[in-house]
């Protein structure tokens, strides 16, 4: 095998954390099977993220800040991540799934021949070559795939991996990837962010969800006052998101984000079979519910049969007082 | 202008999945099969565009078993105008194989707007609408939560991580529907009755091929069984206690 390339997503010269989970298990495969490590970045701070991967590990990384990606298309960094693997002669390309590597898997994947692999969680070594384990149907199985053809993509889901430990700087490159102007009829207008920055739901080390239970979209500050109490961001089951109370990018299950915190807690979730294949995979499971028979104490590490009303401010506070002392 | 709208028939969500037989497939026993949500997304955002007058036809094209013809039928029962189903063979069929039978298929069918949901519910892979896209030689646009004709082409946006993209698309194109594009419709009685006389191709789709093969299928590894730490307010000080001590959470 002659070599791994990680994409490593960065924004304002910062890398996501999912990409540097994927530069932690790049380097773990390169030194297993013996073959070489490299890092590439892209857009505006590539240059500025490309130093802090090159602590992480590979033996280069090339730094792609041209102006064709300055803004996001599929097509034109699908286009660079290829050639960045093609110039570091990488069979394998790792990136972190996040939406953005979701997209640039099948992009690059389409422009290297190969079918991608997408939302990783495992990876086996035998033989020389690397099979994957990733969860099909929202988690309720796992699949364990394994690619024949001369170069492989693969999308690693976050959470599922350890970043790699900082060392040694290696050098940076800059590196231009030659995108043609085929690649850029997508063009991005304008970005409507949100007024607060949060951590996508999928890499949040935390997640509190709120379901039916909670009554009402104007009893979510409950939600929103235990996540910030401890340091994690909101969910939400679907009955929620198809009732209007919460937005749907919140939604927790199969037919919304797959997640696996460290921590997740339900709020008056009963734990519908696509709910709990959402989230199954989470560390530590806690659970607040008034129905002691609700589906969701079955996964619960630790269940407490309770009005939310009453126990989530109790909840909250003792978070705080705990986390105080 | 013609839309097609790619369907894939998948599990239901309220399906048990059971490893079959082989090992590396699902027991189909008993799974209520439907179209996979974010297609049906998809498939009414094409309706709707049609009639707003921005489309003559909307194809609804699907690659599966003789068994999909049931899907391809709810979509036209939906409103599609003509459905196209791609039968497969049998045989282990990648992304890039899937991709490589629909883009032919769509080439074929001159559709300038290729609708897809943004993943399938079974395979959660998120890769063909990509891949069929580099095989037509066109943009894709995927996460699209919002969709307007301007012009000559697309103003979409897309949903992604904490933040809405506004993006500009030419036409052709290919587009993935993400949650909140359009609430799908139920067919009605006289929709399905009108599907009847719809037109609905059967062929045979090229041969599958996988050079990233499923070598075993099995059960997430169970989770201990479910602990109750106790009942209401009186139980937090317990709960809070084990966070902190015994799942070092805190």
């Amino acid at each position: 095998m002659p070599g791994i390339l990680v994409f490593v997503e960065q924004k304002d010269g910062v890398p996501r954390k999912a990409s540097l989970e994927a530069l932690g298990e790049g380097a773990r495969l390169a030194k297993s099977l013996g073959v070489p490590l490299a890092a590439a970045t892209a857009g505006p701070g590539a240059a500025a993220a490309a130093a802090i991967a090159a602590k992480r590990g590979p033996a280069k990384v090339l730094a792609m800040e041209v102006p064709a990606l300055a803004t996001f298309s599929a097509a034109a960094h699908g286009r660079a991540i290829a050639a960045a693997a093609k110039a570091t002669g990488a069979s394998l390309v790792l990136l972190g799934a996040s939406a953005q590597g979701k997209d640039l898997a099948g992009a690059a994947a389409a422009r290297l021949g190969a079918s991608p692999i997408a939302d990783a969680t495992r990876s086996a070594v035998e033989g020389g070559k690397v099979a994957w384990v990733r969860p099909v149907y929202a988690g309720k199985a796992l699949a364990r795939v394994e690619a024949d053809g001369p170069v492989s993509v693969v999308s690693l889901r976050p959470n599922a991996f350890e970043p790699g430990a900082e060392g040694a700087a290696a050098p940076v490159e800059a590196f231009d990837p030659g995108v043609p102007p085929g690649d850029l009829r997508v063009v991005v207008k304008e970005v409507l962010a949100p007024a607060a920055k949060r951590v996508d739901l999928t890499e949040a080390d935390i997640v509190v969800s709120g379901g039916r239970g909670m009554k009402g979209p104007e009893n979510f500050p409950l939600v929103e006052g235990l996540a910030a109490a401890l340091g994690g961001v909101v969910g939400a089951s679907r009955a929620v998101v198809d009732a209007g109370w919460r937005p749907h990018s919140e939604q927790v299950g199969q037919t919304g984000k797959t997640v696996a915190p460290k921590l997740y807690v339900a709020l008056g979730i009963s734990g519908a079979i696509q709910h709990l294949a959402g989230m199954s995979s989470s560390r530590c499971i806690v659970a607040v519910n008034k129905d002691p028979e609700a589906p969701i104490f079955k996964v619960a590490d630790y269940g407490l049969v309770g009005d939310v009303f009453e126990v989530v401010p109790e909840l909250t506070k003792a978070v705080l007082a705990a986390k105080g002392g | 202008m013609k839309i097609a709208v790619c369907l894939k028939r998948v599990p239901d969500t309220t399906t048990k999945v059971r490893v079959g037989a082989d090992g590396k497939s699902i027991d189909p026993a008993g799974v209520e099969w439907v179209i996979s949500p974010y297609d049906e997304i998809a498939l009414e955002a094409g309706l709707q565009a049609r009639e707003a007058g921005k489309a003559e036809k909307v194809i609804a094209l699907c690659l599966g078993p003789k068994e999909a013809a049931k899907e391809v039928r709810t979509a036209l029962a939906m409103g599609a105008d003509e459905g196209v189903l791609l039968l497969d063979g049998g045989g282990e069929r990648d992304a890039a194989s899937t991709a490589a039978a629909l883009a032919g298929e769509l080439g074929a069918l001159g559709a300038e707007l290729v609708l897809f949901g943004w993943k399938a519910i079974d395979s959660d892979q998120a890769a063909v609408p990509h891949l069929v896209a580099a095989a037509l030689d066109r943009p894709c646009v995927s996460f699209v939560t919002k969709m307007a004709f301007e012009g000559a082409g697309l103003v979409l946006h897309r949903e992604v991580e904490g933040a809405t993209e506004v993006v500009a698309a030419p036409l052709p194109c290919v587009v993935t529907a993400q949650k909140g594009l359009a609430e799908p419709r139920y067919a009605s009685l006289k929709g399905i009755m009108a599907a009847k006389k719809k037109p609905f191709a059967e062929k045979p789709a090229p041969a599958a091929a996988a050079t990233v093969r499923t070598t075993r299928l099995e059960p997430p590894p169970a989770r201990p069984p479910g602990r109750i730490v106790g009942q209401g307010t009186a139980a937090v000080p317990e709960l809070v206690r084990l966070l902190r001590d015994e799942a070092k959470l805190l």
